[in-house]
Parts: C-alpha cells; sequence; structure tokens
C-alpha cells in the first residue's frame, strides 16, 4: 500500500511540473496548464499525508488490518 | 529566507549532543532544501527586477552570492558546531551571560516579528486575489484599504493560534508541500518565460537566443524603478551571501549542525539556496518582469496575483502555503525568544502576543516592499555576536585569554561581548549613513557593510575582552 501511495505521489509531482513544459513547448494553453497543475496538487495532497510522516509500522499493521 | 521548520530543536538544550543522536548527511540535505522555498521568496525575486538587476548580475551574482553562502555555513558555522555541539543559545550564554543573552533574544524576537509579518503580507496578497480589495504598491507604508487590514488580520490571526497551540502539525504540511512546493515555484519561471517568448515575439533555438532574451527583455537592467535602490552584480552577490547572515556568519545554526556527524554536511546548504535562493528568486523575478513588460505603469509586487496569473488556483494555494508554513515557526520562535524574558508568562500567551505583534508588522506593507533592505538590516543586527562565538571558540585562547568567560567567572553580562555587539553595531551604522562614495559605488551601503562589521567586531571582542578580563584580575 505504502509503495502504490508514493507511486501516485510521484506520478502527482510529475504531473504538477509537466503541464508548465507542455505551455513552454506549445502543446497546451496556459487554461489547460493551470487546470492540470491544480489536479496533480490535489492528488499530491491527498495521496503524500498518507504515507509521508507516517512510521512504516502502523502502515503495515494497517494493512493486516485490511 | 527562511526559518528553520523541523530543525531538531528541544532536546539537549544545556549539553552537547551525544554521539548515539547525530545525524546523517541526507537529514540536512532535506532540511536546507524545503526550507528555502519560503513566501518570501516571491518578494525578493520581483524586488530584482524593481532594483534595476541585468541578467549577468542577477544570474552570476546569484551563482557567487549562494556559494559564499555554502561556504560560510560549511567554514564558520559546521567546524564550530560538530565540536562544541551546543545550541547558539548556551554557547552564547556561557560567554555573554544570561542578561546579555536576554537582551540578543529580545533583538532576535523583534526581528523574527518583522519577518513573520512580511511572510503574513505575502499570505495575504492571495487573499486579494479572491476578495477583489485594493492591495498596496510598491512604494505603500501604510495599509490602503479596509480589505487588505482584514485580509492580514484573518492571516495573522490563523498563524498566531496555530502557533499558540505548537506547531507540528503546521511542521508536517510544510514538509509534505515542501517538493510540490519547489516545483510550483520552478513551473511559475517557465510558465512566465514561455510567455515573455510570445509577448516578444522570440524566436528560442539555442540557449544563446534564451540569453538574449534574458538580457533583453527579462532582466534589462538600468535604472531602478522609483523609491527603489539600483541593485549591481555587488549588490546581488552580498544579498545572496548575508540574507541568511544571522544563520551563518551570526552563527544561529550550530543549533542545527550540532547534530552533523562531520563539519563539511554544511555543503548541504546548498540544496536550500541554489532551489530556493537561486531558482525560487529567479522564478518569481520573471513573473514580474512580465507584469511590467505588460503594463509597465503596473509595479505592484503582489506574489499572489503573480502566482494566479502564472499557475491559477495551484499558484495561489503556493503562496498561502509559502508564507504560511513559514511564519508560523518565526512566530513561534520569536515567542520563545520573548518567553525566555519573561518566564513567569505562558507560551501560549507570549506566542499569541508575538503573534499579533507580527500581523500588526504585516498590515504595514512597508516592511514586504522594502524587504531587500530588511533581511540586511537582519543580518547585520545578529552577526556581531556571531563573530564573538567565533573569535571566542578560535582566538581567545591564543591570546592567553580565558574562553566562555561569562561561565567560568559567573557573570550575568560580559561587557566585552556585549560592547563589542553596540560599538559594531554603531559604526556599522555610521559607516552606513556616511554615505561614502568611491568612484560612483558606495562601499558601505547596508548589503556590504557587514563585512567589514564582522573583522571589526572580531578585533573589538579580543580587544576588549583583554582589557575586561585583566581589569577583572
Amino acid at each position: 500500500m505504502r509503495i502504490l501511495l508514493q507511486l501516485v505521489s510521484a506520478i502527482a509531482l510529475i504531473a504538477t511540473i509537466l503541464p508548465s513544459i507542455m505551455f513552454l513547448t506549445g502543446s497546451l494553453d496556459l487554461t489547460q496548464t493551470k487546470l492540470a497543475m491544480l489536479i496533480a496538487s490535489v492528488v499530491w495532497f491527498i495521496a503524500t499525508p498518507l504515507w509521508m510522516g507516517q512510521p512504516p509500522e502502523q502502515l503495515e499493521h494497517e494493512e493486516i488490518v485490511l | 529566507m527562511s526559518e528553520n521548520q523541523s530543525q531538531p530543536t528541544g532536546e539537549f538544550e544545556r549539553e552537547p549532543v551525544p554521539q548515539k543522536s547525530l545525524l546523517g548527511f541526507k537529514s540536512f540535505i532535506g532540511m536546507y532544501a524545503g526550507e528555502h522555498c519560503a513566501g518570501t521568496e516571491l518578494m525578493i525575486g520581483p524586488l530584482f527586477v524593481a532594483a534595476g538587476v541585468s541578467a549577468f548580475d542577477v544570474v552570476v551574482g546569484l551563482i557567487l552570492g549562494n556559494a559564499l553562502a555554502v561556504l560560510s555555513w560549511m567554514l564558520l558555522t559546521a567546524p564550530i558546531a560538530v565540536r562544541a555541539r551546543l545550541t547558539l543559545y548556551y554557547q552564547l550564554e556561557k560567554i555573554c551571560g544570561r542578561n546579555l543573552v536576554t537582551l540578543y533574544n529580545l533583538a532576535n524576537g523583534v526581528m523574527f516579528c518583522f519577518l513573520a509579518g512580511s511572510m503574513i503580507t505575502v499570505s495575504a496578497t492571495a487573499l486579494g486575489v479572491w476578495f477583489n480589495f485594493p492591495m498596496p504598491g510598491l512604494n505603500d507604508v501604510y495599509p490602503n484599504s479596509i480589505g487588505w487590514v482584514l485580509a492580514v488580520l484573518a492571516v495573522g490571526a490563523a498563524i498566531s493560534v496555530v502557533a499558540a497551540y505548537g506547531y507540528e502539525m503546521v511542521s508536517r504540511i510544510a514538509n509534505i508541500a515542501a517538493p510540490w512546493m519547489v516545483l510550483v515555484f520552478l513551473a511559475f519561471g517557465i510558465v512566465g518565460l514561455r510567455e515573455f517568448i510570445t509577448a516578444t515575439d522570440s524566436q528560442i533555438h539555442s540557449l544563446g537566443d534564451l540569453w538574449h532574451l534574458a538580457q533583453t527583455s527579462i532582466w534589462k537592467g538600468g535604472e531602478p524603478l522609483a523609491g527603489q535602490v539600483k541593485f549591481t552584480f555587488w549588490h546581488v552577490t552580498f544579498f545572496a551571501w548575508f540574507c541568511n547572515m544571522a544563520m551563518h556568519i551570526g552563527m544561529s545554526d550550530l543549533s542545527v549542525f550540532r547534530f552533523a556527524r562531520h563539519s563539511w554536511y554544511g555543503i548541504a546548504t546548498a540544496a536550500g539556496m541554489y532551489v530556493g535562493h537561486f531558482m525560487a528568486w529567479l522564478s518569481a523575478s520573471v513573473l514580474y518582469a512580465l507584469q511590467l513588460h505588460n503594463d509597465p505603469a503596473n509595479t505592484d509586487v503582489l506574489p499572489g496575483p503573480l502566482a494566479y496569473k502564472a499557475c491559477g488556483i495551484a499558484g495561489l494555494i503556493c503562496v498561502i502555503i509559502a508564507g504560511w508554513t513559514t511564519a508560523n515557526p518565526t512566530i513561534y520562535r520569536a515567542g520563545l525568544a520573548f518567553q525566555a524574558i519573561v518566564p513567569n508568562k505562558s507560551r501560549f500567551a507570549v506566542t499569541l502576543f508575538t503573534g499579533a505583534l507580527a500581523t500588526i508588522a504585516g498590515m504595514f506593507p512597508a516592511i514586504a516592499m522594502q524587504l531587500l533592505g530588511f533581511v540586511a538590516l537582519y543580518g547585520l543586527l545578529l552577526m556581531p555576536m556571531g563573530a564573538v562565538v567565533f573569535a571566542d571558540f578560535w582566538l581567545l585562547k591564543h591570546f592567553g585569554l580565558q574562553p566562555y568567560y561569562a561561565e567560568h567567572s559567573k557573570l550575568s553580562f560580559n561587557w566585552a561581548a556585549g560592547l563589542t555587539w553596540f560599538i559594531t553595531l554603531g559604526i556599522c551604522l555610521v559607516l552606513v549613513k556616511s554615505g561614502i562614495e568611491i568612484n560612483g559605488f558606495q562601499p558601505f551601503q547596508i548589503w556590504f557593510v557587514a563585512l567589514p562589521g564582522w573583522f571589526i567586531a572580531t578585533a573589538l571582542y579580543i580587544g576588549l575582552s583583554k582589557a575586561y578580563q585583566q581589569s577583572k584580575t
């Protein structure tokens, strides 16, 4: 579960910066860039607190419970 | 600019850090990289543009100035920290005595309040985008609308209450937000660059083309905006070097590096300098330069609207979090500094009082709009005590003098250290006021004077210690 959450966070981080690079190359317009950044930001702030700063033991315990 | 959010305080405050509690190199990399992407970076970048910097001056000046800052941490702060392994406050108490440390705490607390005030100002500009009230201009000193006052009050009250309850939660949010914030800062620069390319109808096919755009459209140099001081290569270099002077030359980060295994861990500060004080400053400055390019009459430095235009709501959230997560520990630490002066008052009450002071300061845009000068003053004010720590640790024994003299002689106020502080500041302020000019250059402006000031303070402390210690014996 922890690895999956970390993967989601990593994708969210990439999706935070990628729209601006696509805007630079002309692949996205500014409105699309802002929307994509917002979605990526929301995903980052939902996924990351679930693993960052959480002790691994607690997560493992939760996995057992689940 | 930043305050330490995750430094391991609260432990070993009156004893050396034991071997088993030392931290690895990665801890320091993460700590510094996250801390130096603060709300104030969004003010400093634009203020460089308002000060009329050229592309070479800002890019090369920041590379050099940040390198000097890293070297200061590595060669001045960390070597003492890993040998003494004490907090700055405890080490100062041993040197200066309790009463002088109390005075130092007062000065530190007041400066923290103003710094937190400017961070509250930054966050409040984000509310202006949502509620559309008139916001202050570049040269405004006083609050200019009821909406502005209410916005600062709301942000300041929220930050103060959270800080009073302890900032563990905010510290956690800061840690979670840090990697994301760094990328949003980078996105500010990338989006601003694209907009510049479109606005100037430029063709970028090589790094040379990009540099040409930077020189001719982004950082054009020339005269500063009205009310601003012209920044040259040396201004940028010294500003980047000294903007965290309180932390390195001023020795505040002894409290951080006492946990380091080796003094070379000081190089970890490069992560903070080149992310926050290079990339973030340049990105924010690109946004402001774009605003001036599109409307030269719009000189307002308002991080909220700048971020919103570039990156929408994600940009606004970044401004709020960047200001909030850095103002919070600053208020908390200012509260701790003040509480040392009035130990019978609860930390909760003192922190609320501190937050109220910071909030009032934040209502006055002059502090944030003159941040380049304020930051230099902040470093200058605390620098002499860093020189005292340096001289006491490395030099006094060579002159046959007693280090940690206050502890040794059970003094509550070491006049050698106190006079060093006051006289150095007096000399520096006289030099700044003198306006001495050599070949059209003013070498004693507030951004430069701390360099000769450090040598003056070191020499003064040795001389005054000799006289003071001999008079006592």
